[in-house]
């Protein structure tokens, strides 16, 4: 028998306690039983809760893998980011929709399908990719896409419409063989490839597991903190905030609770190192997530994984339920008397923006992911208003390596100032897509060198938010104080054109701002509008200094990383490839802005003016 | 017995904070004018239109989030500060429909207000026209999106000072609008036409229904002063 909206709603809300801070959980068990989150869920939501019906409404609209209209019992959603695109994503987007009969957005009349696109989903090593549902499609051509499309409408109705994502028939249909690894798990049976080109000496060497945490918990956490702080680790995420003093400072928050938070919604475009650490090391994750609980004081740590890498979900529970028995999670850890620390999964829900540090909380605490302002800083307030430390995922499998080979061990990997390694995402135009850990200090051209990169013209550096370079920085250092980067390498080879792929990328932070502040939400627009202008062939020399004027203010003016960062393919082009800009420009005619379409504005006037068209030559000359 | 005073400067000049306050407060009580627009006396600040952006020690800050500390060297009227406000009122114009000409809200928006200050005559950006929609389901209160601008001083005076939620938002990114607490319109909720949250909009956006045009042009408030004017010479308020 089907329940209402209403009763599966309260069923859900009583599963969560009533707790309002775990609205987007509760929102997400809703969307899997109900199919979307509607108004009569939406109500009852708020009744149920005590919380506006606005505010409810507003965190699914926020989320884009939260709905407020039916949707088909299996979204398909292809991933259109730059590598994708570069290997055909575009083609198997044609496929689809001529498969299916509907547009991008659009859900097929017998509400079987739903197809949308998707930013980075973190398979670029295996683009072109997309998620039906919960379960990743890896190298899809447009001939499987349609085929699968075909074979799922063959299927009997329960074995798509079930509840659980990826119900077996479905999911046997999707995976045809199993990736390597953990990938082929039991709780996880995905078809994704770790694509681990290079173990390093750090996260991907074999060490005995939970040494770190045993010589940890031999220390007071002062002492945990202060060899984090000799090792000199540096966040891994692109920040690289000194990890010890993040500590320092939460530990020293007066407080009867302190949160520990691992940022695992790797969403920067071009990156996919913790999907392979979460895969092959996660209990090395837990084991440095408990090494910080430890550090910091905190008793609760939380696990924010981004939606896309809802796979792994189950499998995760899994491990931290093996430690939990194990003695490893959950009270006087190891048997050191006092210390409790347990872990939870909060699931993302596909916006990019929460994996800025203050979104993220905002999310973990059932609101829209706005960022939030600093101060106070999450070290003073953060989590429910608690003291908290947010870290990368990398970040935190430094940890247990660096207490137990000591940090002089750590330090002594990398260069100067940038101690261990760092796991880089590459892919693009080269032969070996996938993760390699080489030491901090690493030339570009040496990764360029391992990843089979021939002749690039352009190397995406830390995604989107990083820099675009060109052959002349190919001789730079991976590292802190010159290539800064959270790993994405996206390789450019010849006949690629830098400026169409940073038009691209302002796509998606046009997509991805959360709208909160002017620079970011209106900039990002504009500066789009005029390079594709400049694409187009209409722009003039004034629309260069127009570009790095405006960029400057977005940059300058914006609240978080997102605006502070997303002029950057605009403004790194226009250093490394300023050639290419002025190759396009255009000389105006006497008189007249380059960018006024003559043609196009006569039109208009003449449709405005309810005129027959008038004749004109291509010049834009009337005749 | 007075509680200590925290030094920093402004431009240069000398200036006494209080423990607690923001660079804006602090500012605003010496006579000095930060352009703002988002931020509202009795509202919490929120820190959204980036207009009182300052650089402290030389880095960007929101004057109205930032707390004071002891010793800070806080630019304001630069040349560089006045062409990014500029830009950002002159994204807030061009993001939106607006129509000041035949706006009752003419002469008393402060969006309007803060673009004759900067001398804006005409946007440097193109506009982009957007669809947005009304509201006029309520009785006594009419929302015009085309005039909104995303402050959330409504979200945030209906819940601080009226006790009610009548506002929140919907979307993100350029897609983002303001959103009322019921599934049927603003005539659905609880509002009320006295309800600070309608008082509280800076530009037309929240208007009261059959109250247009009251104040003849020449006495509306932005015509007797520049906005600004009364935090730089308070002794004209008194």
């Amino acid at each position: 028998m089907l329940m209402t909206p209403e009763a599966t709603v309260a069923a859900i809300c009583e599963g969560f306690g009533h707790d309002r801070t775990r609205l987007l959980d509760i929102l997400q068990s809703v969307q899997r039983q109900l199919g979307h989150v509607g108004e009569a869920a939406v109500d009852a939501l708020a009744a149920d809760l005590g919380i506006p019906r606005v505010d409810v409404a507003g965190v699914v609209s926020f989320y884009s893998f939260l709905s407020a209209s039916p949707r088909g019992h299996i979204v398909i959603r292809l991933c259109d980011d730059v590598p994708d695109r570069m290997l055909g994503a575009d083609q198997v987007g044609c496929g689809l929709v001529e498969e299916l009969g509907i547009q991008f957005g659009e859900t097929t009349a017998d509400g079987l399908f739903t197809l949308e696109h998707a930013s980075c989903i973190g398979m670029s090593d295996q683009a072109p990719a997309a998620l039906f549902n919960d379960v990743v499609v890896p190298k899809l051509g447009p001939g499987a896409a349609r085929r699968l499309v075909r074979e799922i409408r063959q299927l009997p109705l329960e074995a798509v419409v079930s509840a659980a994502p990826g119900a077996p028939a479905l999911r046997r249909l999707l995976v045809r063989e199993y990736g390597d690894g953990q990938n082929a798990h039991d709780l996880v049976r995905s078809a994704v490839e770790n694509n681990l080109r290079r173990a390093g000496e750090v996260i991907f060497a074999d060490r005995a597991a939970n040494a770190g945490l045993a010589k940890a918990l031999a220390m007071s956490p002062a002492e945990v903190i202060r060899q984090v702080k000799t090792a000199r680790l540096r966040g891994r995420g692109g920040a690289g905030f000194p990890t010890g003093m993040k500590w320092e400072f939460t530990r020293a928050a007066a407080s009867d609770q302190r949160y520990l938070i691992c940022n695992a919604d790797e969403g920067e475009p071009g990156t996919f190192k913790d999907r392979v650490i979460l895969t092959e090391r996660p209990e090395l994750l837990f084991e440095g997530m408990t090494i910080a609980g430890y550090a910091i004081g905190a008793s609760r740590g939380l696990l924010y994984l981004r939606g896309e890498y809802a796979y792994l979900r189950d499998y995760l529970e899994d491990i931290l339920a093996r430690r939990r028995v194990a003695g490893l999670l959950g009270e006087s850890i190891s048997g050191k008397a006092g210390f409790d620390f347990d872990i939870r999964i909060q699931l993302g829900a596909g916006a990019y923006i929460c994996g800025e540090e203050t979104a993220l909380i905002s999310s973990c605490e059932g609101l829209r992911g706005d960022p939030k302002n600093r101060p106070p800083f999450p070290a003073q307030r953060g989590y429910l208003g608690k003291p908290t430390a947010v870290n990368n995922v990398e970040t935190l499998c430094c940890v247990p390596r660096i207490l137990e080979m000591g940090s002089g061990w750590f330090a002594s990997i990398g260069s100067g100032k940038s101690t261990g390694t760092k796991l880089l995402s590459v892919s693009g135009d080269c032969t070996r897509r996938g993760v390699y850990e080489v030491p901090l200090g690493t030339r570009l051209a040496a990764v360029l060198e391992m990843c089979g990169a021939e002749d690039p013209l352009a190397v995406q550096v830390g995604g989107p938010s990083g820099q675009m370079v060109g052959a002349a920085d190919f001789a730079r250092e991976i590292c802190f104080d010159d290539l800064a980067t959270g790993g994405a390498l996206v390789v450019f080879g010849a006949g690629r054109d830098p400026l169409e792929i940073a038009s691209q990328y302002l796509a998606f932070f046009i997509h991805k701002s959360c709208g909160y502040c002017t620079p970011c939400r209106v900039g990002n627009v504009l500066l789009k509008e005029r390079l594709d202008r400049i694409l187009a062939g209409r722009g003039e020399a004034a629309d260069l200094e127009y570009l790095s004027s405006l960029a400057g203010t977005v940059k300058t003016a914006s609240r978080c990383g997102l605006g502070q960062t997303s002029p950057n393919p605009v403004l790194s082009t226009l250093r490394s490839f300023r050639s290419l800009y002025e190759a396009r420009l255009k000389t105006p005619a006497e008189g007249r802005q380059a960018g006024f379409d003559f043609a196009a504005r006569l039109a208009e006037a003449g449709r405005l003016a309810g005129r027959r068209p008038v004749d004109v030559v291509a010049g834009g000359e009337p005749r | 017995m007075t509680s200590p005073t925290i030094p920093l400067t402004v431009d240069g000049r000398r200036i006494e904070a209080r423990p607690g306050q923001t660079i804006l407060d602090a500012a605003d009580e010496a006579g000095v004018y930060i352009p703002r627009l988002c931020w509202m006396k009795q509202l919490l600040p929120f820190g959204s239109c980036r207009v009182c952006t300052v650089r402290v020690n030389g880095r960007p800050q929101a004057a109205c989030t930032q707390p004071v500390a002891p010793g800070m060297v806080i630019e304001n009227d630069t040349a560089e500060l006045r062409e990014l406000r500029r830009d950002l009122i002159d994204m807030l114009f061009v993001e939106g429909n607006h129509f000041c000409m035949f706006c009752a809200k003419s002469g008393n928006c402060e969006l309007q207000a803060l673009a004759y200050r900067f001398g804006i005559a005409a946007p440097r950006y193109p506009f982009a026209f957007p669809q947005r929609s009304r509201d006029a389901s309520h009785p006594a209160i009419l929302i015009d999106r085309d005039r909104c601008v995303l402050c959330a001083r409504c979200v945030r005076a209906s819940r601080e000072l009226d006790g009610k939620a009548v506002f929140g938002f919907e979307g993100r990114g350029p897609g983002k609008s303001i959103a009322v607490n019921a599934a049927d319109g603003l005539g659905g909720t609880d509002a009320e036409a006295s309800d600070h949250a309608v008082a509280a909009c800076p530009t037309g956006s929240l208007m009261v229904k059959r109250i247009g045009f009251a104040v003849p042009v020449g006495e509306r408030l932005f015509d007797q002063a520049p906005i600004g004017s009364k935090i730089e010479s308070p002794a004209a308020e008194k």
